[in-house]
C-alpha cells in the first residue's frame, strides 16, 4: 500500500469519527451552522480525496451524502431519518475503507441502494426554493452536491478546525477554480497540519485513531511527527530489555564488588530510568480516544430504545497509557450501553416522575493520587436494592442472614457477580452475555478497581480507578514442579500452608478436596488438574500451598506445589493462537528473561465450576456436623417450598444443594426427572404446593444414598442455621414432622423420610417381597426422639434393612423380651427413663439377645463417653449425624440388602 | 547470481525436520536463533512447543515435527528456530537443523505430489526437484495456522 493511500486511510478514519460525533451534535442543535459547516467540510474532504485517489465507490457515496447535507445547509430541516441515512453512508464508507486497508485497493461493490435513498432524501429535503443559480465561478449550474466556491470558502472561513489554517489557505491560493472541489482536499492531504503531539497512527486499526490535537495547540504545530504505534511498542520492549540487562549488570557488579564499575553503572542506571520514562510518555493518549465512538453509540441506542439521551463528556484530555486505554475501551462502552439501556427511563416514565425527559449520561475523567478515575453517571432509575437482594438470594450468592448484615454498597456490588443481571428482560442492547463481572475482571486485570454508587430513583455512578502507568501488575509467582505461573496479587486473599495432620489440612468430602480455614470450609482445586499436568504424589498432594483466591464473589483455594515470591510484572497479551485457553490472561517476562504465563482468576473460577459456592455451603454444613456437638443442636437447611413460611430439613441428610436449569427437567411417566451425574434422578415436590419452574434455575435439595439420588423441589434455598429443634406443634400433614421456632420464625420441619419413600416407593415395594424380606437384616432402632426415628427409618430402609423402632430403652427391652430377633440394635444414649447405657447393660443379661451387636448413636462426645459406652456393651459409637458412618457400621455387623445382593 | 537466461530466482532457507528437508522463502525469515528457555503452555495445541522471550518479544514456538506428524525429537537434540512474523505476532518454527540458502528459479516450482500425507500437503506450497532430493517449500501461513490444523484434525 503506498504512503499516500495509508495517509488517506488514517486521515479519513479520523475525519469520519468526527463526522459521527458532529452529526449527533447537529441533530441536537440543527440551527448550529458551525457544526454543519464542520460536517460538510469533513465529508467534502473525504469526497475530494477519494476522487483524487481514484476510489470511485467512496466518491459516489460521499458525493450523495454531501448532496443531502448541502440541502441542510440550504435550510432544509435535518430530520432524524436523514441523519440516520447519512450515518449509514458513513458506515458504508468505513466498510469500504476497511476493505481497502485489508487489500490495498477498493473492492467492487454496488452502493446504488444507499445512493438512491440519499438522493431521494435530498430531493425531498429540497425546499421549494429558487431555481438553481448559475455559479459565477463555474459559469454553469451547480450539479447536485456541488457547492459554489464562495460557499465553500465561507464554510472554511467560518469553521475553525485543526486543519483550518492550512486547508483554508490552499483553495484561496489555487487559481484553478473549476477544480476547487478536488484541490481543497488534496491540499489538506498534502499539507496536513501536524497535530500538537505525537499521534499514534494505528496502522492496523483505522477505526481507533488517536485523538486529534485541539486547535488551541496549533502554535507548536510542525514540531511534531506521526509515529507508528508498533514503532513505539518496539521501542518500549527494547527499553524493557535494557532495564533487564541493567538489572543483571547491577547484580553481577554487586557480586563481584568491583568499584570501578560503580560510576558508569550509576550513569547507565540514570539514563535507563529516564529513557523508560520518556518512552512511557510517548505512549500516553487522552482518554477521549476511548470515548470517541460513544456519542454515536448513544445516539443509535436512544433511537432504538425510544429514549432521549444526552452524553456529557468531561476531562476527555486526561492522558493514560495506550495499552490501558485499549483495555478499558470495551468496558466503558459496555457500561455506557448499560446506562442507556437499563439505567435511563423512557421519556414517558421520566415525565411521570417529574424528571426532565432528556436523560443524561455523564462521562468524566480526572487524576487522583496516581490513578485515573473515570466516572460514568446517569440520572436514571438507579439500582433497585430489593431486586438485587432477591436475585442474590435466588442465585445462592448469599444467605438472607448475610444480606441483612450487609451495607447498601456491599449489596450493590452483587451486580459484579458472574451472570448477575437485574434487568427483567434481556434486551438486544445489553444482553450480550458480557456482564458487569467481565467489566470488573477486565479492569482488575490491569490493576484497577470498580465501585458503584446509586440512589434508587435518582441514578447511579460507576467509578473506575485505573493505574496511570503501564499495566504493571503485582503478581504472585507459584510453581508446579519446574513450571512457574503468575497470579495477579489483587485476587489473592491469603496463602495457606496445608500439611497432613497440621492445623490447616486438606480434607475430602467424597472426592472433593476442601480446606478448613477458620470459620469456613473452602472448596479447593488443584492447579495441576486444571492445567492437565501430571498429578503429584499422593502424599505431596496434601502437603501443598493453597492460594486463596477471590474471583467475583467466589472464594476458592488453588492448590500449587510451591509459592515463590511476588514481582511487579508487565502484562503482555497472549499469542492469538493461545487465546482460546481461558485459564491464562497473558504472559510476562521475568527479570531473568524467562516467559511466565499469567493465570486468569476468572477463567480459573469458571473452570472450578459454578457449583463451587453451593459446594462451599454444603462444606460449611459438613463441618458443623463433624464438629463436636453439644446437646442436640442441629444444622438445619432453611428453604421455602410453597407458602411463605420457611421450611427446614436437617442438613446432614442433604447430600448437595443444586441449581439446575429448569429446561433440562423431563417428564417421564408423569413424574419429573432430571439427568444428574450420569443417571436419572426423580424429582419430588417438597410440599404439595410447590411447582417446577418453567425457566431459569430450579433449586433442588439432593439426597443421595448408595448410588440412588432423589431431588426435592423447593422454591428457594434460604439459609443454614444451627439450632436445637423443639418441635412445638406436631403435624398431621404427611411429609411434615411438625413446626418449630427457627431463627425467630415458625418453621415446618420436613419429614425427609416421607419424601424419600415417595421417590423410592417402587423400590421399597420390590424389597418387601417375601422371598427377599427374609434375606433382609432387621434393625432395632431405639431413640426417644420421634424426629430422629422418622428421619432414620427410611434411610435404613433404603440401605436394605427392615426397621423396628422403639421410643426408649424400656420399650425396646420389652420388644426383645417378646422374642423379637434382630441382626443389629442401634440405640441413642440420652433417653428419659432408661438411658442407652442402662439399656445396653440390660440387654447383655437377656439370653435371646446374646451376641447381637449394639451400636450407640449419640450426639454426646468425648473419650469418657465412648469408653463408658464400650463398657456398657456397645460395639461401636457413632455420631448422631454421621449417616455414612452408621450405614458403614451396619454393613459391617449385618450386611444389608445391597452388599448381600 | 542472476542468470539472464533463467529469469527470476527465489531464495529459500533450507531446514531439516526428522531427516526431511524443507525450504522456507527467505523473505519470510526474520532470523535464525537457538531457542532458549522455552515455557511450556499447558492446554495448548500439541504442536505449540511453548512461548519464549526473544529480546523482549514473546515468541510462540511451533514444533514442526508435531506439526507434520513426525516422531518427537530426542531430549538431547536441541532444536533450531526460524523466527517469523505472522499477523503482527512473532512465531518460531522449531526445526532440527538449518542448512544452506538455495537460489532456485521461480518457475521451477511444481505442485506438491498428491500422494503426500494430507498434513504435509496442507502446509506445502510446492516442490522443487533438486539433483539429489526433493525440496518441499513450506507455506508459512498454513504452517503457523494451528487453529486450522486443529479443525483438520477434528
Amino acid at each position: 500500500m503506498d504512503d499516500l493511500l495509508r495517509d488517506f486511510l488514517t486521515e479519513t478514519a479520523e475525519n469520519l469519527d468526527h463526522v459521527d460525533n458532529e452529526l449527533v451534535r447537529f441533530e441536537q442543535e440543527p440551527a448550529n451552522d458551525k457544526i454543519l459547516g464542520n460536517i460538510f467540510r469533513l465529508v467534502h474532504t473525504v469526497k475530494g480525496t477519494c476522487g483524487f485517489l481514484g476510489l470511485e465507490r467512496l466518491e459516489a457515496i460521499a458525493h450523495a451524502a454531501e448532496t443531502l447535507m448541502g440541502e441542510f445547509r440550504s435550510g432544509a430541516l435535518a430530520t432524524p431519518e436523514a441523519v440516520t441515512l447519512i450515518l449509514a453512508a458513513i458506515d458504508r464508507i468505513k466498510e469500504i475503507l476497511a476493505d481497502i486497508e485489508k487489500t490495498g485497493a477498493e473492492q467492487p461493490g454496488d452502493d446504488a441502494d444507499l445512493i438512491v435513498l440519499l438522493e431521494k432524501a435530498a430531493i425531498e429535503a429540497k425546499a421549494p426554493k429558487a431555481a438553481p443559480a448559475i455559479d459565477p465561478a463555474l459559469g454553469r449550474e451547480l450539479r447536485p452536491g456541488e457547492v459554489s466556491l464562495d460557499e465553500l470558502e465561507r464554510a472554511f472561513r467560518d469553521t475553525p478546525g485543526p486543519e483550518m489554517t492550512v486547508a483554508a489557505e490552499a483553495p484561496k491560493k489555487s487559481k484553478k477554480k473549476e477544480a476547487v472541489a478536488a484541490v481543497a482536499p488534496v491540499a489538506a492531504v498534502a499539507a496536513p497540519k501536524a497535530p500538537a503531539k505525537i499521534e499514534m497512527e494505528a496502522a492496523n486499526d483505522a477505526g481507533a485513531p488517536a485523538e486529534r490535537a485541539a486547535s488551541s495547540e496549533s502554535a507548536i504545530a510542525g514540531q511534531t511527527i506521526r509515529v507508528g504505534v508498533d514503532t513505539l511498542d518496539r521501542l518500549m520492549t527494547m527499553v524493557s530489555e535494557l532495564v533487564l540487562t541493567r538489572n543483571q549488570l547491577l547484580d553481577t557488579v554487586k557480586r563481584i564488588g568491583d568499584k570501578d564499575f560503580n560510576l558508569p553503572l550509576q550513569r547507565l542506571n540514570h539514563v535507563t530510568a529516564e529513557l523508560q520514562e520518556g518512552v512511557m510518555k510517548t505512549r500516553m493518549q487522552p482518554i477521549g480516544a476511548a470515548w470517541r465512538m460513544l456519542p454515536r453509540i448513544v445516539r443509535d441506542l436512544a433511537a432504538d430504545l425510544g429514549k432521549k439521551i444526552e452524553l456529557v463528556q468531561e476531562g476527555a484530555d486526561t492522558e493514560l497509557d495506550r495499552q490501558v486505554l485499549d483495555l478499558i475501551k470495551d468496558p466503558l462502552t459496555h457500561m455506557v450501553r448499560n446506562c442507556a439501556d437499563h439505567g435511563l427511563e423512557t421519556p414517558a416514565e421520566r415525565a411521570s416522575l417529574g424528571k426532565p425527559e432528556l436523560g443524561t449520561i455523564k462521562l468524566s475523567a480526572y487524576h487522583q493520587g496516581g490513578c485515573i478515575v473515570v466516572e460514568i453517571t446517569d440520572d436514571g432509575r438507579g439500582l433497585d436494592l430489593e431486586r438485587i437482594k432477591s436475585k442474590a438470594l435466588a442465585n445462592g450468592l448469599a444467605t438472607e442472614a448475610e444480606i441483612e448484615k450487609m451495607s447498601e454498597a456491599q449489596i450493590m456490588r452483587f451486580i459484579f457477580a458472574p451472570g448477575f443481571s437485574t434487568a427483567a428482560a434481556v434486551t438486544s442492547v445489553s444482553g450480550r452475555g458480557v456482564g458487569m463481572d467481565v467489566v470488573r475482571s477486565n479492569i482488575e486485570l490491569i490493576g484497577g478497581s470498580v465501585d458503584l454508587r446509586s440512589t434508587f430513583g435518582k441514578g447511579s455512578t460507576v467509578i473506575i480507578r485505573i493505574p496511570l502507568t503501564l499495566a504493571i501488575v503485582s503478581a504472585l509467582m507459584v510453581s508446579l514442579g519446574a513450571d512457574i505461573f503468575a497470579i495477579p496479587q489483587l485476587v489473592v486473599l491469603e496463602l495457606v500452608r496445608a500439611r497432613p495432620g497440621g492445623d490447616q489440612r486438606i480434607e475430602r468430602i467424597g472426592d472433593a478436596p476442601l480446606l478448613r480455614l477458620r470459620d469456613r470450609l473452602l472448596p479447593l482445586v488443584y492447579l495441576r488438574q486444571l492445567l492437565d499436568l501430571p498429578r503429584a504424589d499422593k502424599e505431596k498432594e496434601d502437603d501443598a500451598f493453597v492460594v486463596v483466591l477471590q474471583s467475583g464473589d467466589d472464594v476458592f483455594g488453588l492448590v500449587v506445589d510451591d509459592v515463590l515470591h511476588t514481582e511487579e510484572i508487565v502484562v503482555k497479551p497472549m499469542a492469538s493462537s493461545l487465546k482460546e485457553i481461558s485459564l491464562f490472561a497473558g504472559t510476562t517476562i521475568l527479570g531473568d528473561g524467562s516467559v511466565v504465563l499469567i493465570l486468569d482468576p476468572n477463567g480459573v473460577a469458571q473452570a472450578v465450576g459454578p457449583s463451587a459456592a453451593v459446594d462451599a455451603a454444603r462444606a460449611k454444613s459438613a463441618e458443623t456436623v463433624s464438629a463436636d456437638e453439644v446437646g442436640s443442636v442441629v444444622p438445619l437447611l432453611l428453604f421455602r417450598a410453597g407458602g411463605q413460611a420457611p421450611k427446614a430439613a436437617p442438613l446432614a441428610l442433604v447430600t448437595r444443594l443444586e441449581m439446575i436449569d429448569a429446561s433440562t427437567i423431563e417428564i417421564a411417566d408423569g413424574r419429573p426427572l432430571v439427568q444428574y451425574r450420569g443417571s436419572l434422578m426423580p424429582l419430588i415436590a417438597a410440599a404439595p404446593d410447590v411447582y417446577l419452574k418453567e425457566s431459569g434455575d430450579q433449586p433442588l435439595l439432593v439426597f443421595a444414598d448408595d448410588g440412588r439420588t432423589v431431588g426435592l423441589i423447593v422454591d428457594e434455598i434460604l439459609d443454614i442455621v444451627e439450632q436445637r429443634i423443639d418441635i412445638g406443634v406436631a403435624s398431621i400433614v404427611p411429609g411434615v414432622l411438625g413446626t418449630a421456632v427457627i431463627a425467630g420464625r415458625a418453621t415446618e420441619i420436613l419429614d425427609v423420610g416421607h419424601h424419600l419413600t415417595l421417590a423410592f416407593d417402587d423400590w421399597l415395594k420390590r424389597k418387601d417381597r417375601p422371598a427377599e424380606a427374609t434375606a433382609m437384616p432387621t434393625v432395632l432402632l431405639v431413640d426417644d426422639s420421634a424426629f430422629f426415628r422418622n428421619m432414620l427409618t427410611p434411610v435404613l430402609k433404603a440401605a436394605g434393612y427392615r426397621v423396628v423402632a422403639a421410643s426408649g430403652g424400656g420399650e425396646a427391652l420389652e420388644i426383645v423380651r417378646k422374642g423379637g430377633r434382630y441382626d443389629v440394635i442401634v440405640s441413642d444414649i440420652e433417653m428419659p427413663g432408661m438411658n442407652g447405657f442402662e439399656f445396653a447393660q440390660a440387654l447383655t443379661e437377656e439370653p435371646t439377645v446374646g451376641g447381637t451387636p449394639i451400636l450407640a448413636l449419640s450426639s454426646l462426645s468425648g473419650d469418657t463417653v465412648v469408653e463408658q459406652a464400650r463398657d456398657a456393651g456397645f460395639v461401636e459409637y457413632i455420631a448422631k449425624f454421621d449417616r455414612p458412618g452408621l450405614i458403614a457400621a451396619l454393613q459391617h455387623f449385618a450386611p444389608g440388602y445391597r452388599s448381600a445382593a | 547470481m542472476t542468470d539472464e537466461t533463467q529469469g527470476v530466482h527465489r531464495s529459500f532457507v533450507t531446514v531439516e525436520v526428522a531427516g526431511e528437508t524443507f525450504g522456507i522463502a527467505i523473505e519470510r525469515v526474520r532470523e535464525v536463533f537457538t531457542p532458549d528457555r522455552l515455557t511450556h503452555v499447558p492446554l495448548a495445541p500439541h504442536e505449540i512447543a511453548g512461548v519464549l522471550n526473544l529480546r523482549g518479544r514473546i515468541v510462540t514456538a511451533v514444533d514442526m515435527r508435531s506439526r507434520l506428524g513426525l516422531p518427537r525429537r530426542d531430549e538431547a537434540d536441541k532444536p533450531m528456530a526460524i523466527g517469523i512474523d505472522h499477523r503482527q505476532e512473532a512465531f518460531a518454527l522449531l526445526v532440527d537443523r538449518v542448512g544452506d540458502v538455495l537460489d532456485l528459479p521461480a518457475d521451477g516450482q511444481e505442485a506438491p505430489p498428491t500422494s503426500l500425507d494430507p498434513r504435509w500437503i496442507h502446509v506445502a506450497e510446492g516442490v522443487y526437484r533438486l539433483d539429489s532430493r526433493l525440496l518441499l517449500i513450506l507455506n508459512v501461513e498454513r504452517a503457523l495456522d494451528t487453529q486450522s490444523a486443529l479443525a483438520a484434525a477434528a
